[in-house]
């Protein structure tokens, strides 16, 4: 399990990439959606300031850029944890019963659907991974895991869990 | 013999229906006579097609929506069949479902396009569970409130913001079950961009987007004895406020208005077309100086607060071009909270000056911090025409059958020309009645000039007054005030006087009018107004003599110091949006310097990212890391002087990256050294030495 890709640049670089990525786009709004995901490959997530700054260099409101932001669960307005774990519950997996495995997750993490904020791992629902015959489906960062159970699912949060208390 | 289809005809519930341009069949089958409900159809507005209520079945394709569909030579349209009936019905329960139906205390209630479906649909029953996620109301903007517990989706605002308004201060956001119109990141409307326009309350088909109601507080001063309550009326409110006791649109009811307002208590009821009349001698004038100096052209009007903080957030180069006239609801409050304390012998703390405006903006404009002084608004409370016909129900006051009665003296006396101010065009017809006479000398034949008038939301005209040639543009609409603006920006715009009114149509078309069904509403309410002017005594606001009468007594000079002190105003850029900024640098180390740079459209447009960018890799590269924060901010107000960098207590203005480096470098010494350098660095003016 690899931790999730967010780059170490310094905020000045990251700005700077910024930058670069609106002007490899030609600062045209058009170009909202990958220009969003690139800052959020930058950030790990999409701060709302640099939302903000996108909104004024591409001439796009504020309320739109927040608009396709938010539609996306792709994206994320808050900052993520190290792991996200992301559970499908497109119409495949949510037959195949993903939504125990999605309490199992909150269990193992001590948090609830309520308040699912946790440092480390964040859960992310997302519709459809298109890996349906694997269903149900969880991923995560990038490694994917078929056919999960609640039991498997618990074990892999604790693996995680155990992992980094190691490295502290 | 099969008779054969008639060409360039439709058959609509097997009657033939002729094409005559039609975009849509929603147009063609309106046209026929049959009213198929919609939420989310605007014919000023683009289509958007979600709302499925629109369906009509043709022969041979299926049931498909009518207000996306373009009418075909040939078609068979059924309107109403079982089926049709059926998903509509549906469709309006599942909105009930999730939506609070607190129907008798909405504000809506009456004028609800959901309400009216659901009846005229018979939905009788809601077949499904409720689901409604109860969320907060925002109250926080002083001109319209937002119930997202009642918002049905249609997108009909957000289409309005971003295509009439070119504001886009509200989106859709989020999706599935959470979807929701929202400003930008979720904030509150008030702090966001919004103008107050109100536009979107008027499309709105539900209670979702209202005007926020102020009847409480004017109750509240009616009802205390040791008040002296004074209202005054704009001119576009006599020709709107008919509506909501059956009268057709446009019906000039001053008379019962008049007589109303005094029935519900108001101790002097006066017109504010008598402050537009004003008004008119002082923008006259400050155009008239203009052109002959031939300086700040094109004089922008000033009276719509809608347009004016357009301006301060997107142009504020443009902000010397606008009139410094106040509006005449700003004036007239200034003036009357000057003048009545010794005119009716009562204290001003003791005076309540109410306007009924047919305008949301105008409740923001009366609480901007320019016009209150030392706690007293010069304007206490704005309600809106709509709100106007409630207090005279809520009254019990039977409104059509009032024996009309007239304004107060000397306040209540106005010319046409203050009357004309309802209409988009009116003020630049005001403006020509006044500066034609004062530039000849000579009376005008006639007072009327119709070139000037029309519906475009983008109109030009020339006139010649004693050889001189003025090009006027008459504007209404934000998105058209845009267009025009933009040429200002490039130096192509020839103009010498352009008049903006926010909403479209200007302000008979205010989001505080009743809310009308009638598609010809603001052509009749236009026709009002201008009937209205011809019905009145006087023409020109210079034969106001009760204006004429103000300066002799106490204003003094037109243009002179105390009618600049009272009438006019100042503006100042505007940021868009609450500042929270990009921190690059902040943490640790004990005394850091503050450095903002401002990354605003305005300071963008002029570099600032450059001066940014120079400043982060001068602060790395000597490991200025632990003595500095250096943030991004959007917008300091200061635009005209952009790019604009703030380094501790120092503001420089038209910054490059060598003069922000310097000031760095400059203001890190004196830190060291214990002292800021403030004072002998600034230098954008010379006030204070
Ligand atoms: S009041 Fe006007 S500017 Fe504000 S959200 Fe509504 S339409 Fe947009
Ligand atoms: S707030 Fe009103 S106009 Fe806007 S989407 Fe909701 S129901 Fe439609
Ligand atoms: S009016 Fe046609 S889909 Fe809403
Ligand atoms: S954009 Fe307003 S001060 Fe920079």
């Amino acid at each position: 399990m690899q931790a999730a890709t967010e780059t170490h640049a310094t905020p000045a670089e990251k700005f700077a990439n910024v930058c670069s990525i609106l002007e490899k786009h030609g600062r045209h709004p058009a170009r909202l959606i990958p220009i969003l995901q690139a800052v959020q490959e930058e950030y790990g997530y999409l701060p709302e300031e640099v939302l903000a700054y996108v909104g004024v260099a591409l001439d796009v409101p504020a309320a739109r850029v927040y608009g396709v932001a938010t539609f996306y669960a792709h994206f994320a307005l808050e900052p993520r944890g190290k792991y996200i774990v992301r559970l499908c519950n497109g119409t495949a997996c949510h037959v195949k019963k993903s939504i125990p495995i999605l309490d199992a997750l909150y269990r193992a993490l001590g948090v609830t659907e309520k308040k699912p904020k946790h440092e480390l791992i964040t859960i992310e629902i997302v519709a459809c991974l298109g890996a349906c015959g694997l269903a149900p489906v969880l991923v995560i960062n990038e490694d994917v895991y078929g056919q999960m159970t609640p039991a498997r699912a618990a074990k892999l949060i604790d693996e995680i869990l155990e992992k980094e208390a190691a490295l502290v | 013999m099969t008779k054969k289809p008639v060409e360039n005809t439709v058959s609509i519930n097997g009657r033939p229906v002729a094409i005559e341009g039609e975009r849509n069949l929603l147009e063609i089958i309106r046209k026929a006579g049959i009213d198929l409900p919609t939420f989310c159809y605007h014919s000023d507005l683009s289509v958007y097609g979600a709302c499925r209520l629109c369906l009509v079945e043709i022969e041979g394709r299926g049931i498909v929506g009518s207000c996306s569909t373009p009418p075909e030579p040939g078609m068979k349209i059924k309107t109403h069949t079982e089926e049709i009936r059926e998903i509509r019905k549906i469709s309006v329960e599942l909105l009930l479902a999730n939506h609070d139906n607190n129907c008798p205390t909405c504000y809506k209630s009456n004028n609800c396009q959901l309400q009216r479906i659901a009846r005229q649909l018979g939905v009788e029953s809601i077949r499904f569970g409720q689901v409604l996620d109860r969320k907060p109301v925002d109250t926080s903007s002083p001109s319209v409130t937002r119930d997202p517990n009642k918002c049905v989706l249609c997108g009909d605002c957000v289409r309005v913001c971003s295509e009439i308004q070119e504001v886009g201060a509200i989106d859709f956001a989020h999706r599935g079950h959470q979807a929701s119109v929202l400003p930008a990141f979720g904030k509150d409307l008030g702090e966001v961009e919004c103008v107050n326009c109100g536009q979107c309350t008027v499309v709105c088909p539900t209670g979702a987007l209202t005007p926020r109601s102020e009847m409480e507080e004017v109750w509240k001063d009616l009802m205390n004895p040791d008040l002296c309550v004074v209202v005054c009326v704009a001119p576009a409110v006599r020709v709107g406020l008919g509506e909501s006791f059956e009268m057709d649109p446009g019906t000039i009811t001053t008379g019962q208005m008049a007589a109303s307002l005094k029935m519900l208590g108001f101790d002097q009821v006066y017109d504010t077309s008598f402050a537009a009349d004003l008004t008119i001698f002082e923008e006259g004038s400050e155009f008239l100086q203009r052109k002959a100096k031939g300086e700040k052209l094109p004089q922008f009007t000033s009276c719509c607060p809608g347009w004016v903080k357009f301006t301060e957030q997107y142009y504020p180069e443009l902000l010397e071009k606008l009139s410094t006239c106040k509006s005449p609801q700003q004036m007239f409050g200034a003036l009357l909270k000057d003048r009545l304390p010794e005119m009716l012998g009562i204290a001003k703390e003791k005076i309540r000056i109410v306007s009924v405006m047919p305008c949301t903006a105008k409740k923001y404009e009366a609480k901007r911090p320019e016009f209150i002084h030392d706690g007293i608004a010069d304007v206490d409370h704005v309600i809106t025409t709509q709100e106007l016909a409630r207090m005279i129900k809520a009254a019990g006051i039977l409104f059509s059958d009032l024996t009309p009665e007239s304004f107060d003296m000397p306040f209540g006396f106005a010319t046409g020309a203050g009357v004309l101010f309802g209409n988009s065009g009116g003020v630049t017809e005001a403006v020509l009645r006044f500066a034609a006479e004062k530039v000849t000398g000579k009376q005008l034949q006639s007072f009327e000039f119709k070139q000037v008038r029309g519906e475009s939301g983008l109109r030009e005209a020339a006139i010649t007054i004693d050889g001189v040639q003025l090009k006027l543009a008459v504007v209404s609409g934000l998105k058209n005030a845009k267009t025009v603006a933009e040429q200002v920006r490039k130096g192509t715009c020839e103009y010498d006087i352009v008049e903006v009114m926010a909403c479209p149509q200007g302000c008979i078309g205010g989001a505080g009018q009743p809310v009308s069904r009638n598609p010809h509403a603001k052509k009749m309410r236009t026709k009002g107004i201008y009937d209205a002017d011809k019905m009145m005594p006087l023409h020109k606001s210079q034969e106001n003599i009760f204006v004429a009468d103000c300066y002799a007594k106490f204003l003094g000079d037109v243009g002179g110091d105390k009618a600049h002190h009272l009438l006019h105003t100042h503006y100042q850029s505007r940021r868009r949006l609450p500042d929270e900024g990009i921190a690059f640098f902040s943490g640790n180390g004990g005394q850091r310097l503050k450095v903002d740079v401002c990354l605003g459209t305005n300071c963008f447009i002029k570099g600032a990212q450059d001066v940014l960018n120079g400043l982060l890799g001068h602060a790395e590269e000597h490991k200025y890391e632990n003595m500095v924060d250096i943030r991004a901010s959007f917008c300091f107000e200061q635009c005209e002087e952009g790019p604009t960098v703030k380094i501790g207590a120092v503001t420089l203005n038209h910054a490059t990256v060598d003069t922000a480096v310097q000031a760095l470098s400059r203001e890190l010494e004196h830190q060291l050294s214990g002292e800021s350098a403030a004072k002998d660095e600034c230098t954008s003016c010379s006030g204070c030495k």
